[in-house]
């Protein structure tokens, strides 16, 4: 299990690194968040319907949105060069492999969402009051399971032609669930309603997160093709 | 269809395109799932035993590199999966064999396409394997670059790397094969040691293709 | 293991047969709903659709169970039949879940005045269809038959898992904001004469997914036995 997990964060860095060079995925997915939100704010009739009731969904629409954008890359970059084949050579255990896209997909997801998150309180002139941890939870929460699954259609929408609009159509369906939760919990959250009293939904959404991490990691060696 | 590889010999896979050369080296690597049969390594199922990977290395016609990492990140990073045990110093004594030190900081979409080949081979050569796979190594390399790999694996040879070409042409690997085997609609056609007839049997390969 | 012409024809007749008699019991079924079976109270004749609507949707739910099922045997077993079923299953299944899509509205517009309502058994049958279209979709993106077979079986496990999580989060989200009720007869207090010609038509429905399913299996086999024919 330390060795699965050591490889997996050692993969997790290379990933970054690469990213880091070259920076195109991060800044499109952060660039695409921002005019989401700009977008957002003059799609609406300000008279009648304020953007206090929008914003819950604004949100979280922004934020699985850009997450999306960030999936292919992960395994783009295996495909160039046929690196993922250098990774199969390697001992390297393939619950690892996943593991390790996941890790990094969840840090790019982290960080467009960190980027998103006080530019939405800004454009949308939402009062956090002392909602702000109970939304860092439901974020974390609503986010985990997504990636999990994004991550394995991300490995399969890559080996075909049209992977940026295959990945969208596999996973959208399998965003319902935590979108439904996490926006009951952020809208009654910024009414200032208690974070205990949102147990229910974010119960759910961590067993949606439990499930398909689980799922998604038994069932990621089986796409390999050895 | 049964190959082996034995420590110290090179074996030639040869064969006309759609032949199944790069199927069976793939397979051989471990990399695809044969339909029927299996793949030993030292004599142990390469399926059940991951660790025996350690033991393969593979040079393939795509340089399994990240473009944007230097030489020295790329083979740091895979010496890891290997678990090797001081992974830069491992990195930079691969690149110190191929001659490729001062251009260790490079990133290597910057490298010129013979120095790319010799990074990919500092990594299939990076765990000291002792199968070595290579799938068309020669293919656009220049007279002196074909050069150093002949020497290469000659040393591979020596130490008792048990080697496995996959080729199209004999001109280049002749000097240093062991057995010669030409596979042709996924069969083999031609199983023999290395003869002395060089002109001759060439013809014969020639005529195998062609049938 | 290649499937041979005849194996295929065989198949395809097999289901031909007990699609033949699934529409006949089809038309079994418009009797009873029509002729003998009361009316009900609060809807009208309206009502009578649900005879079709709601068998569809059962249809369409068995068809992607199935989908999931036939996935994960595949890729504990290999067998490449297991993939061409549930290839099948996949395209009826689509059928079955836009018959109901569709009954829905019809069914909806007379009674309540909207033609959509987003109850948690509409909203879980239009994401069925969108899983079932992405996963033609995929299908159709792959070209080589093992790399198809694992992906599609991996979508289909996966969808699988995803259906209690849409079926709670929105049945919840319905109780909290209640919208246009479907309006149906519940089974328990069902009078007898519907509660048989519901199940006589669930019963039909399921006969009519067997018999395509199964028709569509043949076709595959054929498909499959034709390439390797062609190949050689």
């Amino acid at each position: 299990m330390i060795e699965v997990l050591r490889h997996a964060l050692a993969l997790a860095a290379k990933d970054l690194r690469v990213e880091l060079r070259s920076r195109t995925a991060l800044v499109s997915a952060i660039a695409f968040a921002a005019l989401v939100l700009v977008i957002f704010n003059f799609a609406r009739d300000p008279t009648t319907v304020s953007s206090r009731d929008l914003a819950p969904s604004v949100l979280w629409v922004t934020f699985t949105f850009a997450a999306m954008l960030t999936f292919n890359r992960s395994f783009a970059l295996e495909k160039e060069n046929g690196a993922m084949d250098g990774l199969l050579l390697s001992p390297v255990p393939r619950g690892a492999i996943f593991l390790g896209k996941y890790f990094a997909n969840l840090g790019f997801v982290v960080t467009v969402q960190a980027v998103t998150l006080p530019l939405f309180v800004l454009f949308f002139n939402v009062g956090l009051g002392g909602a702000l941890p109970g939304l860092l939870l439901v974020t974390v929460l609503g986010t985990l399971g997504f990636v999990a699954v994004g991550t394995v259609f991300a490995s399969m929408a890559v080996r075909t032609r049209f992977a940026d609009l295959m990945l969208p159509v596999l996973l959208l369906p399998f965003l319902v669930p935590p979108v439904i939760g996490a926006v009951q919990v952020t809208t009654r959250l910024l009414a200032g309603r208690p974070l205990l009293e949102q147990a229910g939904w974010l119960r759910i959404l961590g067993v949606y997160d439990v499930v398909f991490l689980t799922v998604c990691a038994m069932v990621f060696p089986s796409l390999l093709d050895e | 269809m049964a190959l082996s590889a034995g420590t110290g010999s090179l074996q030639v896979i040869l064969g006309p395109n759609g032949a199944g050369k790069t199927t069976l080296l793939r397979i051989l690597a471990g990399l695809t799932r044969p339909t029927s049969g299996q793949v030993l390594v030292l004599g142990h199922s390469l399926r059940n035993t991951p660790r025996l990977r350690r033991e393969i290395g593979l040079l393939s016609h795509q340089s399994l590199l990240y473009d944007d990492l230097t030489p020295r990140e790329n083979l740091t990073f895979i010496a890891r999966l290997y678990g090797l045990k001081a992974p830069d110093q491992s990195a930079m004594a691969a690149l110190d064999a191929v001659g490729l030190a001062q251009r260790s900081a490079d990133p290597v979409r910057r490298l010129s396409r013979g120095m790319v080949q010799r990074v990919a081979i500092a990594r299939a050569l990076l765990h000291r394997p002792r199968i070595l796979l290579l799938d068309e190594p020669f293919t656009g390399l220049d007279p002196r670059a074909a050069d150093r790999l002949v020497r290469l694996l000659e040393e591979q040879l020596a130490a008792g790397t048990a080697v496995v070409v996959v080729a199209h042409s004999l001109y280049d690997i002749w000097p240093v094969a062991t057995r010669i085997s030409v596979l042709v609609r996924g069969q083999w056609v031609i199983d023999e040691p290395r003869p002395t007839d060089r002109d001759r049997f060439m013809v014969r390969v020639q005529e195998a293709f062609s049938d | 293991m290649t499937p041979t012409p005849e194996n295929a024809a065989a198949t395809i007749r097999r289901g031909l047969l007990l699609s033949t008699v699934g529409l006949l019991g089809l038309a079994l079924v418009y009797l009873l709903a029509h002729r003998f079976t009361p009316i009900e109270v609060r809807q009208g004749l309206a009502q009578k659709i649900f005879y079709v609507h709601a068998p569809a949707a059962w249809a369409a739910m068995l068809a992607f169970a199935l989908v999931g099922v036939c996935g994960g045997l595949y890729l504990w077993l290999r067998d490449p039949r297991l993939d061409l079923f549930a290839e099948a299953s996949a395209e009826v299944g689509l059928v079955f879940g836009l018959i109901m899509l569709t009954t829905g509205p019809i069914w909806g517009k007379p009674i309540w005045g909207t033609w959509w309502t987003w109850d948690a058994r509409l909203t879980l049958t239009l994401l069925l269809v969108f899983l079932f279209v992405g996963y033609r979709a995929l299908r159709g993106a792959l070209s080589d038959p093992a790399e198809r077979a694992r992906y599609s079986a991996v979508v289909g496990i996966l969808g699988l898992m995803l259906v209690p999580f849409v079926h709670l989060s929105v049945y919840l989200f319905r109780t909290l904001h209640p919208q246009p009720v479907l309006l149906k007869p519940s089974a328990p207090s069902m009078p007898a004469p519907m509660l048989r010609t519901l199940l006589t038509s669930i019963a039909v429905f399921t006969l009519l997914y067997v018999g395509f399913a199964m028709t569509r299996y043949g076709l595959g086999l054929m498909r499959e036995a034709r390439g390797a024919a062609d190949a050689d």
